[in-house]
């Protein structure tokens, strides 16, 4: 039956020459308890658990060849079972990405739909029983070929289960749809195929696998190969009868449906069609007919492998995942020089959760200066207090909690902080003259090799710089706000910054953990800038007379996280009209600086909303501080206009080098913004909306970055 | 303050199947203490009855304590089988008797009122660990004259007790061993050695073995059923031109692990564990490290004199085979006929493997079945050869015994 699909998998495998093979070994054992003879099949691409195990066309092929196998076997009776398994701590995770950036056409994105669905499927339709063993992380193909499997185990040390695919922009399309909600229910196929997948990738462990009811039997990672062949054996001679509860095919699958949808409406705002795709597909197998699954996952899955939004999703994967990983530009590690404590100038909310990033993460001494002792005790007390929850969270033992405790101290005089810091990151207030004094300060006191860091989100680096006897050591820290979650961090190279210090910011950052992306000392840096342009354009348009609903609506289409004035509002109507104060100062013919805003601000407002009904609604006293011009626009008018001007931006951002490739710019949004998969950041989205081109004459990233190949 | 000596008793034993050293051997990918914490494990899952956390501790045994056998293996193996962290272990080295030393070790802990419960067991991965990986020997040794050369070569010392006892021929040793090939057959037929053994996943990424991917092992590798006279008789004589000693009576080289848990006999019943036999005495004694296959005579007789018995109240007898000879000469002492069947009656070594610092515990965990198996008989005894000159014996008391025939 399988020539069709071995000719399928060959015509793909030719498109995809650099395929990580995985092979699938089989290997005949006599089971426990006179159960018979067994094959069983591992895979495995030969190597260690670093490179987890893939499917691309070949491996597909060589788990189709030993499905001939065992096929034969069980047919001719000389085996009871087959079952399947990965290599030590990896079952496998799914299909090789790499492959599916290459399809071009639709015709090979629906083969390696079919053609997965061909092999795997086969596993449900042996003469004997078939077995998949999870013992180590399985995700997206992986995941699903265990599916189609008549049962399951799994390793309660199975660090990650998972279906990523609608957080990359797919769907689980090879079962995945269609066997989860059959064997779980709909609810908690939703909340394991769109729920975890748009929180993040939110990865299941072993005793959830087995809670959730996907796999029928835990078993500890110590014996677990063993154990669960033993319990392959009981079920196959009868000892053992694997009870699942009934799947409720009533209304509450329909109620899951839903409960996905507003899911994904408040992710992705019906931006992204992946969720909302494998919603259709786990609505349309609520009466069991599984082949009607299989076409319509094929489908579906050729029409998103072919969409923009998954070639971005998968772009941004690789940025967050390789590219985060080796910042462009960064100086020689071996140049950067250790960091065995740091000083923290100012105790106020920013500067505390700094000081509570760096003892966690560098786990050295951390000391707070600030202008009275009043202002220390508290910063100290934050530290110790957001400890104390770490501590009850169980996030951190006793004896780590006393000890980053004692770690943290808070001194009036800075000679005494400072005097054997390695590293001193001021986060005071955002005035050139404040932060140049206190770097003043610091250098007078602190040993000659220590690096200056600052926390500016806008100023001249190079000028903070400027008036130091060792101006060399300074660099930009730019964190971004809440500091625990967004992963951004804007390190930036002054005019005069050397290697030793970059190289001693980006060690430093590693440690803390954050993505490290190397900016130039521009106004505002990347991502300020980039959002102070997005809202500022929108915030012209309703100075210039459109209504503040129709602007926001304009971007929804986007799919951002939230829309621009509650953006706004959670920056602070103060900070980002500062911002566009030193954006406008240095480019004021793109950055004006709204009226409006700044009657915001000066009335002492802290958003242009309230919230009474749980929705958000434009608070009348803003509205009548509102002094809007007679220019209404649409709001495809308004989102031309917005991203127009971003475009623009951009271009002109690269232009000046800010960033060494618009690759950076993405890493910036996605990471320090949140700006989502489907956009790639915002360059694919505004290559593939025409957009770059319209305004700048060319794209940013080359055709088949992020886009199909042509 | 006062202290009563407490009895000690043997309440379960298992092992991983034994595997061939080697590339092509079931076990060439498997860790040494992977073996060890399967075996743990399986020990416990067949006594639930017993809380973990009363474990007082692990002893474990490996002759070559380097990597996967190092870094006090008891410790370790305990870590990872999942005991409570709150139990201890430790390593214990005496060559080829240290599971049995690990438990003699326990056992007097035990007695003495310190413990009340222990895992005691060995492994040996002489495939990751070939005998003499890493050894210094002190050049004294040999500038003094104070062992024979070949005294750090087992095979050596057994073609050495060869020499000593003339009459022991090369046929007697072959013949020896054809039976235990056919004993260990006869109790693998009767399903009275599988009993005991922990099935083991193994993986293998070469060809060389066979089958590519993740197996299970179930049975001992080693084993060569129906092996001939005539086949021994062709075999080569590695450790001497024209010498006695041959693959075929002798133990392979192996890998494997076995567990077991020691108890009080108080504690043992208190908590329902089985008893399975009861410790008599034990002792273990120095010889020419040349002829180290004598050990097991002279330990036997102290054993017996600090018993009080005499080797004919002893009904039954587990060997370990290192090499025929040896067991030949254990018999020769004491005017036992070469295939009494008092003795092995599974079989031994020769058949089954000897991964060294694990065999202890086998010797004890087939003379408990056999033990269950005959109730006629009062004592048994376990005894080793060990290298550099030493013997190991253990005497036990089956707790079934019914004295109904007056037989002892």
């Amino acid at each position: 039956m399988s020539t069709t699909t071995a000719e399928l998998l060959r015509g793909a495998a030719e498109l995809f020459p650099d395929e990580v093979v995985t092979k699938a070994h089989i290997r005949h054992l006599d089971l426990p308890k006179g159960a018979g003879r067994f094959a069983l099949i591992t895979l495995d691409n030969g190597f260690d658990h670093t490179k987890p195990t893939t499917f691309g066309p070949q491996s597909l092929a060589n788990l189709d060849a030993a499905l001939d196998e065992v096929e034969k076997e069980a047919a001719e009776g000389s085996i009871t079972g087959v079952g399947l398994t990965g290599k030590p701590f990896i079952f496998a995770v799914g299909a090789d990405l790499k492959g599916l950036e290459l399809l071009k056409d639709r015709g090979d994105a629906l083969a390696i739909g079919k053609g997965g669905h061909e092999v795997f499927k086969r596993l449900a339709h042996l003469a004997v029983p078939t077995f998949a063993y999870y013992n180590g992380a399985a995700m997206g193909g992986g995941a699903e070929v265990g599916l189609h499997c008549t049962y399951r185990t799994v390793s309660s040390a199975l660090p990650a289960f998972s279906f990523p695919e609608v957080f990359l922009g797919l769907v689980p399309g090879w079962g995945g749809c269609t066997l989860l909600p059959n064997l779980i229910g709909a609810d908690r196929a939703v909340s394991v195929i769109v729920e975890n997948s748009l929180n993040q990738n939110k990865q299941l462990k072993g005793p959830d696998v087995f809670a959730l009811g996907i796999a029928d039997a835990l078993f500890d990672s110590q014996d677990f190969l063993e154990q669960s062949l033993l319990w392959t054996a009981a079920v196959l001679t009868g000892e053992l009868e694997v009870a699942r509860p009934d799947v409720d095919r009533g209304e509450t699958w329909d109620q899951a449906v839903e409960r996905g949808r507003a899911i994904a409406d408040s992710k992705v705002h019906g931006a992204a069609p992946a969720a909302y795709r494998a919603l259709d597909i786990i609505a349309s197998v609520k009466d069991g007919d599984l082949q009607q699954g299989y076409d319509a996952e094929d489908r579906a899955l050729a029409d998103l492998v072919m969409s923009g939004e998954l070639r971005s999703g998968i772009y941004a994967f690789n940025l967050v995942q390789k590219r985060a990983k080796r910042p462009a530009g960064a100086p020689d590690k071996s140049l950067a020089r250790p960091v065995t404590k740091v000083g923290v100038v100012g105790a106020g909310l920013m500067a505390s959760q700094l000081a509570l990033l760096f003892l966690r993460r560098l786990e050295v001494p951390v000391v707070l200066t600030d202008i009275d002792q009043e202002r220390i005790d508290k910063g100290v007390g934050y530290v110790h207090a957001e400890i104390d929850k770490l501590l009850a969270k169980g996030r951190l033992n006793q004896d780590k909690a006393n000890r980053l405790k004692a770690l943290v101290t808070g001194v009036l005089d800075k000679a005494e902080g400072f005097a054997d810091a390695d590293f001193v990151i001021e986060a005071v207030f955002e005035e050139m003259g404040v932060k140049q004094r206190v770097f003043a300060e610091v250098e007078a006191v602190a040993p000659e090799h220590a690096v200056l860091a600052t926390n500016t989100s806008s100023l001249s680096v190079s000028e903070m710089a400027a008036e130091l006897k060792h101006p060399e050591r300074v660099v930009g820290f730019h964190f971004f706000n809440p500091v625990a979650v967004l992963p951004l961090l804007e390190i930036v190279r002054g005019e005069r910054t050397d290697d030793a210090a970059l190289a001693t910011a980006f060690a430093v950052a590693r440690k803390l953990r954050k993505t490290a992306v190397l900016v130039k000392d521009a106004p505002a840096f990347v991502v300020n800038r980039i959002l102070t342009r997005f809202m500022g354009e929108i915030q012209n348009v309703i100075d210039d007379g459109t209504p503040v609903d129709v602007a926001e609506r304009a971007v929804e289409p986007l799919g951002l996280p939230m829309s621009p004035l509650v953006l706004l509002e959670l920056v602070g109507p103060a900070i980002g009209l500062h911002v566009s104060e030193t954006l406008h100062a240095a480019f004021p013919d793109r950055f004006r600086v709204s009226p409006n805003l700044k009657a915001v601000v000066e009335a002492g407002k802290r958003g242009f909303y309230v919230y009474e009904g749980g929705k958000p609604e434009l608070d009348p006293e803003v509205a009548a501080l509102l002094r809007q011009g007679d220019t209404r626009l649409t709001e495809e008018q308004t989102r031309t206009r917005v991203l127009d001007a971003v475009a623009g931006e951009i271009r002109l951002m690269l232009d000046e080098g800010v960033v060494a490739e618009a690759e950076d710019i993405d890493l910036c949004l996605i990471t320090g913004a949140g700006w989502p998969f489907h956009l790639g950041g915002l360059t694919p989205y505004l290559d593939r909306e025409g957009v770059s081109e319209r305004v700048t004459g060319k794209r940013f990233l080359a055709p088949g970055v992020a886009s199909v190949p042509a | 303050m006062p202290r009563t000596v407490r009895d000690v008793v043997f309440v379960d034993g298992v092992r991983t199947p034994f595997g061939k050293a080697g590339p092509k051997g079931i076990y060439h990918e498997t860790r040494a203490d992977d073996l060890v914490v399967k075996a743990i494990r399986e020990l416990l899952r067949r006594n639930p009855s017993l809380d973990t956390a009363r474990i007082d501790d692990v002893a474990v045994a490996a002759t070559t304590q380097i990597g996967d056998q190092g870094l006090t293996i008891g410790r370790t193996a305990g870590i990872l089988a999942g005991l409570p962290q709150s139990v201890p272990g430790y390593a214990i080295d005496r060559m080829c008797a240290g599971a049995l030393t690990a438990v003699t070790s326990t056992a007097g802990s035990i007695a003495f009122g310190a413990y009340d419960v222990v895992v005691a067991g060995g492994v040996e991965h002489m495939g990751r660990h070939p005998m003499g990986e890493a050894v210094d020997p002190n050049p004294r040794f040999v500038s003094e004259k104070l062992v024979d050369e070949s005294a750090l070569f087992m095979g050596m010392t057994a073609e050495n007790l060869h020499d000593r006892f003339p009459h022991l021929t090369k046929e007697r040793a072959d013949a020896y061993a054809v039976r235990s090939q056919e004993k260990a057959a006869k109790a693998y037929a009767n399903g009275l050695i599988q009993q005991d053994l922990v099935p083991i996943a193994v993986r293998r990424t070469t060809e060389e073995g066979g089958e590519k991917g993740w197996g299970l092992v179930t049975a001992d590798e080693p084993m060569r059923p129906g092996t001939t006279l005539e086949q021994l008789a062709g075999l080569k004589t590695p450790f001497r031109v024209h010498g006695r000693v041959t693959a075929g009576n002798a133990a392979g080289l192996n890998d494997g692990a076995t567990a077991s848990l020691i108890a009080s006999e108080d504690f043992a019943r208190e908590q329902g564990l089985p008893v399975r036999m009861r410790l008599v005495t034990y002792a273990f004694a120095g010889v020419e490290p040349e002829v180290m296959g004598y050990g097991p005579i002279p330990a036997t007789e102290k054993a017996l004199a600090k018993a009080g018995l005499d080797i004919s109240d002893i009904g039954l007898f587990e060997v370990n085979e290192a090499f025929a000879v040896q067991v030949l000469a254990f018999l020769d002492h004491y005017g036992i006929d070469d295939d009494d069947p008092r003795v092995n009656q599974y079989g031994g070594a020769i058949a089954f493997g000897h991964p060294l610092a694990s065999s202890g515990v086998r010797l004890m965990t087939q003379l408990a079945r056999q033990f269950e198996e005959q109730p006629q008989v009062r004592y048994g005894l376990t005894t080793m050869c060990v290298g550099f000159g030493m013997g190991a014996t253990v005497i036990w008391e089956n707790p079934h015994f019914t004295d109904a025939g007056g037989t002892k």
